[in-house]
């Protein structure tokens, strides 16, 4: 029994690996309001995340772009055999970016983007019937990345830089379905990291067929997080040499997969810009998620995610001098396949509807505003990988449904 | 710029309306039907097994799961209800005090401990803080009784702090009886209930199985008044009583519910976990026991003969003592009533015969207790008769008094099983005529009990089975159920609430429900 709890607890990995699923596109105002497609937009500073290689045909000195924007994501589950419902009580996720361009001259430009792709906050009513899988988590990994641009020539131009990733995780969950103390009051354990730092880079080619016409090519590198001493902490674990636990620390690699982006930009007329773009991020890397325990047990955690796809589309329309207004949509693909459905990131196949818009309040100054709405389809979905203290394999289902709003606000500020 | 400024107004609206909603929410007015029952206010009568007491008592989180409880849990899923109370213990400790004094057998809880020589129920070592002569106020739906027996749920006084002095009541009663003179019924009427399930019985014949049939089968005694604790009911004060109870419930309006009838007693942990052959032997161990017991029977022919009996007839009757033991696992001795044909009065434990989890297990182990405790005394008597030599009387005498049979309290044989299962039968025939008289649903206890025990119920994580301690249903008294046992009941009702009143009450997963607690506290 000691030993099989033991493994049981061990499986806590898997929240770790959910979250790292739950990229969040909201790398600028401007990109999101149309669908979040920017690789062969140039607009605004915001290429320093889309794609670097456009920084050098911004018409400005000095571009910069910074935002923020509020994500309020909720996931109710519910089992219709049961009648148990269960609905998360997220606070809001406060994505942001910072992009700063510098001309040095016409051919090139520098550039420093700070922005936050990957985080998530996920937090259930403590002990719902999915406790034994995750209680709540956070996860936040900010991204820094200085950036240089270079025109090889008027219709080709590349850009790219090392990034810095900074990245924190904290998770809880109960360790079993039924451990508790002897009041009844769930064993459980918190696993915390932070401070955990990385180094990727990302590199982007801009081909300008034509003035109205571009095209982007746009890769950022896989990361892997090495979480090294990361604290476990055991609660109201029942005074017996059954359920041997301790604090203790625990080792982890966390993957934040590469990501390609191809896309067209094309100016109808002066009024009207539509762009297309094409993720595909390479979510294939988690085959299985290892945590390593101080105490000496190690557990491994299969996840089996495959690459993913994101098509995305929009539009922009200058409607006065001052006012520009943006709408778009995007089909998002999800890694997480059949059987691997858990509620630490219940993500499937999701639509986004986007809209938003910029205000010039001084010719140097504009306000970007953006406003996304993401909707999953209702799914009945399980997580079948659970592997209980007695060795069982328990899968965990029900039916999912997700919804998430994010406005978000920025300035734009050229010199 | 002001105009603008109202847009983002609209967008942060927008965000307030972010929550998620099913197409069919489970909890919506109308995702289940109650059917043509009615669970507003639902009572539920019984004993220990419906109060939600598990390892030997009374405790906070055993209440919580009380199958009432989770019944309740579920049926508000269905309808609104008027909540569900019960009179709950004040601590998670277990035991009883009575003016801050314990009272003697009520103990705290079992929990699972860990000692150097592996794990072992033991006394939880918590301090005991719930005191009978704290008088709750009601009204409970949970009026169950740990202990009651069916008669004692239509007793004046059986919640009598004054009768209880003169041991004439039940502590868990006196807690929360509405007035010394109230019955538990009368208690349950006062409430209005439009719903209730009934278990009771279980003690009538329980209470017996437990004392290794130490009591008495009162069956033919129509005045439970004569009855002791530990004695069968008659079946027709079991039938007079139940059909009271049922008729006073369904008068007071609760026209549906649920009865549950008497599982087979003996199919508990309680029963099945020291085997009766557990005696287990290696070849010499085998012949020595076989030498002794010869001897034995020698010895005592030579008595009978000395008696005057025949040599025929006294062999005849000695030699039954004359038993063969094995290598390998041997079946135990146990006490039975002194006869003409069994004048020693003892014998093989037969295959059905059951010895009880409470039997001394170190005893049977190390100091011959189920065969005869020889001691060096003996053997030099055993030496003299191998020889050929004739031992005095007294070391005759001796060598018969060391047989060490099983005492009658550790175990059920053959003619006690019969009475249980008799008056078991008796009460669920009883039961079923009921049922069938209102128009109330059945759960078949008797059947489920087997299934467990025989072959276990699949659940999410594997097979939930009655072996003790491990096999999730039994309590670590192996007389109740765990949380998860408890569940179990819980699911079988809602059976058969929907199949009877065509209700879609949602079942729980009994997976979700734990077993028995470790601890070394």
């Amino acid at each position: 029994m000691r030993k099989i709890l033991l493994l049981t607890v061990f499986a806590l990995a898997s929240a770790v690996t959910y979250a790292g699923g739950y990229r969040v596109g909201v790398q600028g105002q401007r990109a999101l309001a149309m669908g979040h497609t920017g690789v062969a937009v140039v607009n605004s500073a915001e290429l320093g995340f889309f794609n670097p290689a456009g920084l050098v045909h911004l018409e400005n000195q000095l571009t910069i772009s910074a935002g923020v924007s509020a994500v309020f994501a909720e996931v109710a589950w519910q089992n219709s055999d049961t009648g148990d419902i269960a609905r998360t009580d997220n606070p809001a996720g406060t994505p942001f970016y910072f992009n700063a361009s510098y001309k040095l001259n016409e051919n090139l430009a520098l550039g420093l983007s700070v922005y936050t792709p990957y985080g998530s906050t996920v937090k259930w009513e403590d002990d719902w019937a999915g406790s034994h899988l995750v209680n709540n988590i956070q996860l936040q990994a900010i991204y820094i990345q200085p950036l240089v641009s270079y025109k090889i020539a008027d219709f080709f131009s590349i850009g790219g830089g090392p990034i810095f990733v900074t990245g924190s995780v904290n998770f809880n969950r109960n360790l079993t379905r039924t451990l508790s103390d002897i009041d009844g009051n769930r064993s459980n354990v918190t696993i915390d990291a932070s401070g955990v730092t990385e180094w990727g880079w990302s590199v982007g080619g801009l081909f300008t067929f034509t003035e109205d016409l571009r095209l982007g090519v746009n890769y950022r590198s896989e990361i892997i997080m090495h979480a090294e001493g990361g604290e476990a902490d055991f609660e109201n674990i029942p005074n017996t040499p059954l359920a041997p636990f301790q604090d203790t620390t625990f080792d982890a690699e966390l993957p934040l997969p590469a990501e390609l982006t191809v896309g067209l930009s094309y100016e109808l007329n002066e009024k009207w810009l539509l762009a297309f773009d094409y993720n595909r991020t390479f979510w294939g890397v988690y085959e299985s998620l290892d945590i390593q325990f101080a105490n000496g047990t190690t557990s491994t955690n299969p996840r089996a995610y495959e690459d993913s796809s994101t098509w995305r589309f929009g539009a922009q329309y200058e409607a006065t001098d001052k006012l520009t207004l943006r709408a778009g949509y995007y089909f998002d693909e999800s890694p997480v396949q059949e059987g691997y459905f858990a509620p630490e990131t219940p993500r499937n196949d999701s639509m986004g509807f986007t809209a938003g818009l910029s205000l010039d309040v001084t010719s140097r100054l504009a306000i970007d505003a953006s406003f996304a709405y993401i909707r999953f389809d209702e799914v009945d979905a399980s997580y079948n990988h659970y592997i209980d203290e007695n060795g069982q394999n328990v899968p965990f289902g029900g039916t999912y449904k997700s919804v998430a709003f994010i406005p978000g606000i920025g300035v734009t500020y050229k010199l | 710029m002001k105009n603008y400024i109202k847009y983002f107004g609209i967008l942060a609206l927008g965000m307030v309306a972010c929550e998620p909603e099913f197409e069919n929410p489970v909890d919506d007015q109308d995702a289940y039907t109650s059917g043509e029952a009615d669970f507003s206010n639902y009572v539920a009568l019984g004993n220990s097994l419906t109060a939600g007491y598990a390892d030997g008592t009374l405790y906070l989180s055993g209440q919580q799961n009380s199958y009432p409880n989770i019944l309740a849990q579920q049926f508000a899923k269905v309808q609104e209800t008027n909540g569900f109370t019960q009179p709950l213990v004040a601590d998670n400790s277990g035991g009883l005090l009575l003016n801050g004094v314990q009272l003697p057998g009520y103990n705290t809880r079992l929990v699972l401990g860990v000692s150097e020589s592996g794990p072992a129920p033991r006394n939880y070592g918590g301090a005991i803080t719930t005191d009978v002569s704290n008088i709750l106020t009601g009204p409970f739906n949970n009026m169950a009784v740990p202990g009651a027996k069916s008669y004692e749920l239509l007793a004046p006084g059986y919640g009598s702090m004054e009768a209880l002095m003169q041991q004439r009541a039940n502590p868990y009663f006196v807690r929360f009886a509405s007035a010394p003179n109230t019955t538990v019924v009368a208690d349950a009427v006062a409430q209005d209930p439009t719903f209730f399930t009934l278990w009771i019985g279980n003690n009538d014949v329980f209470l017996y199985a437990v004392s290794g049939g130490v009591g008495v089968d009162q069956t033919g005694n129509l005045d439970p008044s004569e009855y002791g604790r530990n004695d069968i009911s008659d079946p027709q004060v079991f039938a007079g009583a139940y059909s009271q109870i049922v008729s006073e419930m369904v008068e007071a309006g609760a026209e549906e519910g649920v009865l549950l009838n008497i599982p087979d007693v003996t199919s508990a942990a309680f029963f099945n976990t020291v085997p009766n052959n557990a005696l287990v032997l290696n070849a010499e161990q085998a012949a020595g026991l076989t030498g002794y017991f010869q001897a034995v029977a020698g010895i005592f022919t030579q008595y009978l003969m000395s008696q005057q009996v025949p040599a025929a007839q006294a062999q005849a009757i000695a030699s039954q003592y004359a038993i063969t033991f094995n290598e390998g696992p041997n079946r135990f001795l146990i006490d039975v009533p002194v006869t003409q044909t069994n004048p020693l009065g003892f014998r093989q434990m037969t295959q059905e015969e059951l010895l009880l989890l409470t039997i001394n297990q170190a005893a049977l182990k190390q100091q011959g207790y189920g065969t005869a405790a020889i001691t060096p005394q003996v053997m030099e008597v055993l030496g003299i008769l191998q020889a050929g030599g004739q031992p005095t009387q007294e070391q005759a005498q001796l060598v018969l008094n060391a047989v060490n049979a099983i005492d009658d309290k550790d175990a059920l044989d053959q003619s006690e099983i019969q009475a249980i299962d008799a008056a078991t039968a008796a009460y669920n025939q009883t039961i079923n005529q009921v049922a069938q008289a209102n128009d109330l649903a059945l759960v078949d206890m008797n059947a489920l009990s087997i299934k467990v025990s025989n072959e276990g119920i699949p659940y999410d994580a594997g097979t939930l089975t009655g072996e003790f301690a491990v096999g999730g249903l039994f309590s670590l008294d192996g007389v109740h159920f765990t949380p998860r046992g408890y569940a179990l009941v819980a699911n079988e009702v809602i059976k058969a609430i929907n199949s009877t009143y065509n209700a879609t009450v949602p079942k729980v997963n009994i997976g979700n429900y734990k077993t028995i607690t470790p601890s070394n506290d």
